[in-house]
């Protein structure tokens, strides 16, 4: 990646999601989508069940002079979640859950960026899952080497904000009310 | 008349109504329509299957330390002959069909959480491409055991009914 002039990193969400299987850059900066991943992490019946999250958009102003600066935008494309069975992938995207048909995108979009130690940030931003934006904050960790950028962290929120898990599904005792988000950026030049 | 213990006896009977209700529950979850019941049901049918595994063992320890009572003398060789190979057999089933279920579930990456308080340990990783290998190995150890538990409830009702010579009583609780 090229930090020379303006410490500019951008990803082409509208490349990205265009390409099913891997993400693209429009510039010369790589996602590697191999060593990338989004997950969430569940209880069912106190089960810890682990999903991912297979086709999303990271677009990523670094600013790395003056890394409050920088911003970030996520775009998650709800009908590519992959959970252990997969006939459980459809129903996700039903009314009751992601209702995907009417909103097929979740979003994170930051507002404002703090330095908390060398490598380590705080991320402050909304979150947008089925039509419903939350303020959220959750820590970052950056790590370069070489021509690749690592962007790691993780953020817990709760289904029913979302109303994600209605009707039946609101009982949480079934389906815990935590999702823990967690995420690893990588991108190479 | 030689009985089992009273604990093999008890031991019989709790993990007989185990596994019939792990089996009915089993075969009637697989169809429903996703909901809450049918992970519940899931759940119910797992730590059914874990508990039968570990009276199982008790039993078969219970079973080794005890013995058993011998056949009834009228027993032709043939009928011992196969009422030993079933018996054994289906200790090995009983073994064989929830330790398969229990792999299957970690293969298709659910861990076990026995009675929702206890995560039982992953013995294998999650392992996508052989969940249905799993599965149909599971099924299949099912269904040789339905069978054979039939075999050995006809073999019961023959020995009380036809018989009449006292085969069935050597496993029901008596006074002596």
């Amino acid at each position: 990646m090229n930090f020379q002039m303006k410490n500019f990193v951008r990803l082409s969400s509208a490349t990205l999601l265009s390409v099913t299987t891997g993400l693209v850059l429009a510039s010369s900066l790589k996602l590697d989508n191999a060593k990338s991943s989004l997950q969430i992490t569940f209880k069912q019946m106190e089960v810890p069940v682990q999903a991912s999250f297979k086709r999303y958009a990271v677009n990523i102003d670094l600013n790395e002079k003056q890394i409050e600066q920088s911003k970030a935008q996520v775009e998650i494309d709800m009908n590519s979640l992959e959970l252990p069975a997969p006939e459980y992938n459809k129903e996700v995207q039903k009314k009751e859950w992601f209702n995907a048909a009417q909103f097929p995108k979740a979003t994170f979009t930051s507002t404002s960026m703090k330095l908390i130690s060398p490598g380590k940030l705080q991320v402050n931003g909304n979150l947008s899952i089925k039509g419903k934006a939350v303020a959220t904050s959750f820590p970052l960790t950056y790590k370069a080497e070489g021509s690749q950028q690592t962007f790691e962290g993780s953020l817990p929120i709760k289904r029913l904000t979302f109303g994600i898990g209605d009707g039946e599904w609101k009982d949480t005792s079934m389906v815990a009310d935590e999702v823990l988000i967690k995420f690893k950026v990588v991108t190479t030049k | 008349m030689q009985r089992y213990s009273g604990l093999s006896i008890f031991l019989h009977w709790l993990v007989a109504i185990l596994i019939i209700a792990a089996f009915a529950l089993g075969t009637y979850m697989t169809d429903m329509r996703i909901s809450p019941a049918k992970l519940q049901y899931y759940a119910w049918h797992k730590w059914l299957g874990v508990t039968v595994l570990g009276l199982v063992a008790i039993r078969l320890l219970v079973r080794l330390w005890k013995g058993a009572p011998a056949y009834q003398a009228s027993l032709k060789p043939w009928e011992k002959n196969i009422a030993t190979a079933t018996h054994l057999f289906l200790y090995f089933l009983m073994f064989a069909v929830p330790i398969s279920g229990y792999l299957y579930s970690y293969a298709a990456g659910f861990p076990v959480v026995y009675l929702g308080l206890v995560q039982l340990p992953a013995l294998i990783p999650p392992l996508p491409e052989l969940k249905d290998t799993f599965k149909e190995v599971h099924e299949v150890l099912t269904t040789v055991m339905a069978i054979l538990v039939a075999l050995h409830f006809a073999a019961a009702l023959k020995h009380k009914i036809i018989d009449k010579d006292g085969t069935l009583e050597r496993m029901l609780p008596g006074k002596n």
